[in-house]
């Protein structure tokens, strides 16, 4: 029998921290996988954010630098423009990149920096414990909005992803799921067309990835894919958008 | 026509027992232990070995990397 | 043949980047340093020596693109005032929990809050404490001259490396604004990719290559006994650092029967009020701390056991003047003469704070 399908070498025997069926673990599995694909492991250095991914460098065999809390964006713009030859991504969560780390993440945008943004969306707090993001659907409940999130008090959940597509900086703009075996495929070949396009120094790629958190949301990991599919993806909707 | 044969090797300790492998497999191959493994979580088998294809799409959406799929192709 | 130029602070700090091998500088303009980020990009360095400069968004970005340049063992800076300083408190923490060099250039301005664009020395406590949150401290150098503007890049930068920590250069709107000749015979490379590899190849993301296991530069860690390791580890670096790197100047001390503590644009000030109490007789001697932390504690208390007193000028409301009184241990009087809100004294006014020193110690 021929293998097929196996760990990629760029993960390493780390077990993740991550809660069971937690997206991130697929999510850092197909940036290891392109890495590896794209022989850059010498050549690559992530930059993680603070948030449940804050370990993400126990399990991809990289350099890694570990952000403060929503600075990702200028950490990387700096490890790119002194390293022009690297790769440098940075990997985020909504709390990191669309709360605290919206200014650093607009403005690297917009300065088109050349960076892969990975941007982790499953509309929850989840490190510290379950609190409203900035992500947070209307009508759902957090630890933070306990009777469901109402935008009189709390303000509406909002879309990155559409408001970065409006800067020149930035080249391609996509938001993708790890949900299905489909969708895992697709998310994969934009993270490999965004580090394309960071090799090709075309500006800022920005991989949106809508995810399920499921201890957050309270809910089975197949529960909680189901209710993603039924509730995330009608408001933050898959597809190319730039 | 071929004849395609597969199957998978599950890291038991790895496997967390969240179960998105089990919906992913189109031939309904796995389901998860009634065992547990050291850190008390059952983890993915293959209960109907004999359908698995070796389309590794449970291996593609498995959180935490925990299976290798094997596949063989015999032309006829 | 020496080159010497006539320039204002800020510009020397812009100048001694350029020639002391900088990689990178991030800032973001603020009165009254902004001559630092405007000479940069007059100068455009990315076309002679390849320095980067980048005018960020904010100085919680430019602190953190230093993070980033730090990391990747780059000799990398930013320059900023008080107000500046204060939103870069995080990020100056994190660099020394990621035990990551740097420069920081605070061109002080009055406080608190807005304050004013004036000269000040109010942020010794800020420079010296930690400025931000947990258990570190920064190496702080301020310098009393245009041409130490210039030189302290490169002390700066050397320290830095030494000690894998964060160093403040601690100016203030006079020596910033103020203009002098330079000499900008000191020059140096930036370094080769080569040379950061051989050099920091154990803690510089670069790139994981060949059999090296991968560099993370971070300063979380869970487990608290390998936490307080990790505080204990930096605490030993920082009595090291204690230990050989203490700088200060005198002025007159050998007779003094009284010593007037100062630094930076202070000690100018003070440097003529000691000549002008010469004049009328007093016996008066000048100690000018070049680094705030390290302190020169061990030297102002060999001073202690034979003078009759301190006085302490700074313009602020008395912050390196609980240093002094460490030191001193009570042996003897120590004062403190200050201006604030961007008033800048006389060396008279201080001479009549010396002088009401003399006559309330007898």
């Amino acid at each position: 029998m021929d293998k097929v399908y196996g760990r990629s070498s760029l993960l390493t025997d780390n077990v993740m921290h991550y809660c069971p069926g937690c997206s991130h673990g697929t999510i850092h599995k197909l940036v290891a996988e392109t890495i590896e694909e794209m022989g850059l492991q010498s050549e690559t250095i992530g930059i993680s954010p603070v948030g449940c991914s804050v370990f993400a460098y126990n399990y991809v065999d990289i350099d890694w630098i570990q952000a403060a809390h929503g600075r990702a964006c200028a950490v990387a713009t700096a490890v790119k423009r002194l390293q022009p030859d690297k790769m440098v991504f940075t990997y985020q969560g909504d709390g990191d990149l669309s709360a605290i780390g919206t200014g650093e993440t607009i403005h690297a945008c917009n300065r088109g920096e050349n960076i892969v943004v990975i941007y982790v969306n499953n509309a929850i707090y989840g490190m510290t414990g379950g609190q409203m993001a900035p992500t947070t659907l209307l009508g759902m409940k957090t630890a933070t909005s306990p009777h469901g999130r109402e935008a009189a008090i709390h303000g509406y959940p909002y879309k990155i992803a559409e408001m970065v597509s409006l800067l020149d900086g930035v080249c391609f703009v996509t938001r993708q799921s790890v949900h299905s075996p489909a969708a895992v495929r697709k998310a994969k070949k934009a993270l490999r067309r965004a580090f394309e396009n960071a090799q090709a120094g075309m500006g800022l790629s920005f991989v949106e990835i809508v995810s399920s958190c499921n201890s957050g949301w309270k809910q089975s990991p197949v529960e909680a894919n189901h209710w993603m599919e039924e509730n995330m993806f009608p408001f933050y909707k898959l597809g190319d958008l730039k | 026509m071929a004849e395609i044969k597969g199957t998978i090797n599950v890291d038991r300790e790895r496997c967390k027992g969240c179960g998105v492998c089990l919906g992913a497999c189109p031939f309904d191959v796995l389901a998860l232990s009634a065992e547990v493994n050291s850190k008390g979580y059952p983890f993915a088998s293959q209960v109907r070995a004999e359908a698995c294809t070796g389309c590794a799409n449970c291996a593609v959406v498995c959180p935490d990397g925990c299976i290798e799929v094997f596949r063989k192709i015999w032309k006829k | 043949m020496e080159e010497i130029k006539l320039v204002k602070g800020n510009e020397a700090v812009a100048l001694g980047a350029i020639n002391s091998g900088c990689d990178g500088y991030f800032g973001y303009p603020i009165t009254p340093q902004s001559e630092i980020l405007e000479t940069l990009m007059e100068l455009r360095p990315w076309e002679s020596t390849g320095m980067v400069v980048v005018q960020a968004e904010s100085e919680v970005a430019s602190i953190n693109m230093v993070y980033g340049g730090a990391a990747c063992g780059r000799r990398v800076m930013t320059s900023s005032s008080s107000p500046g300083i204060s939103l870069m408190a995080e990020g100056i923490s994190y660099l020394a929990g990621a035990e990551l060099p740097c420069l920081i250039v605070n061109v002080q301005r009055g406080g608190p809050g807005l304050g004013t664009i004036q000269p000040s020395q109010a942020d010794y406590f800020q420079a010296t404490k930690g400025c931000g949150h947990g258990d570190y401290n920064m190496i702080v150098l301020a310098p009393n001259s245009v041409q130490e503007m210039y030189d302290f890049v490169f002390d700066g930068f050397d320290l830095a490396f030494r000690y894998r920590v964060p160093v403040m250069m601690l100016s203030d709107g006079i020596i910033g604004q103020m203009m002098e000749k330079v000499s900008l015979s000191r020059s140096r490379p930036r370094w080769s990719a080569q040379e950061i590899r051989s050099m920091s190849d154990d803690w510089a993301t670069t790139g994981r290559h060949g059999s090296r296991a991968r560099n993370i530069a971070s300063s979380l860690e869970l487990d608290p006994n390998e936490m307080e390791r990790r505080n204990l580890d930096l605490q030993s670096r920082y009595r090291s650092i204690e230990s050989a790197e203490v700088r200060f100047e005198e002025f007159l001390t050998e007779d003094a029967e009284y010593i007037v503590v100062a630094f930076g644009s202070s000690a100018r000030i003070a440097s003529e009020t000691v000549r002008m109490a010469r004049a009328e007789g007093m016996k008066v001697g000048l100690l000018r701390p070049i680094t705030l932390w390290p302190f020169p504690s061990a030297r102002i208390a060999e001073l202690a056991d034979r003078v009759k007193g301190f006085l302490v000028a700074e313009l602020n409301a008395g912050q390196m003047v609980e240093d002094v009184r460490l030191a001193v241990d009570g042996r003897v009087p120590v004062r403190h003469f200050g201006r604030m809100g961007g008033i800048v004294y006389s060396p008279d006014e201080i001479l009549n704070a010396l002088k009401q020193e003399g006559r309330s110690n007898g």
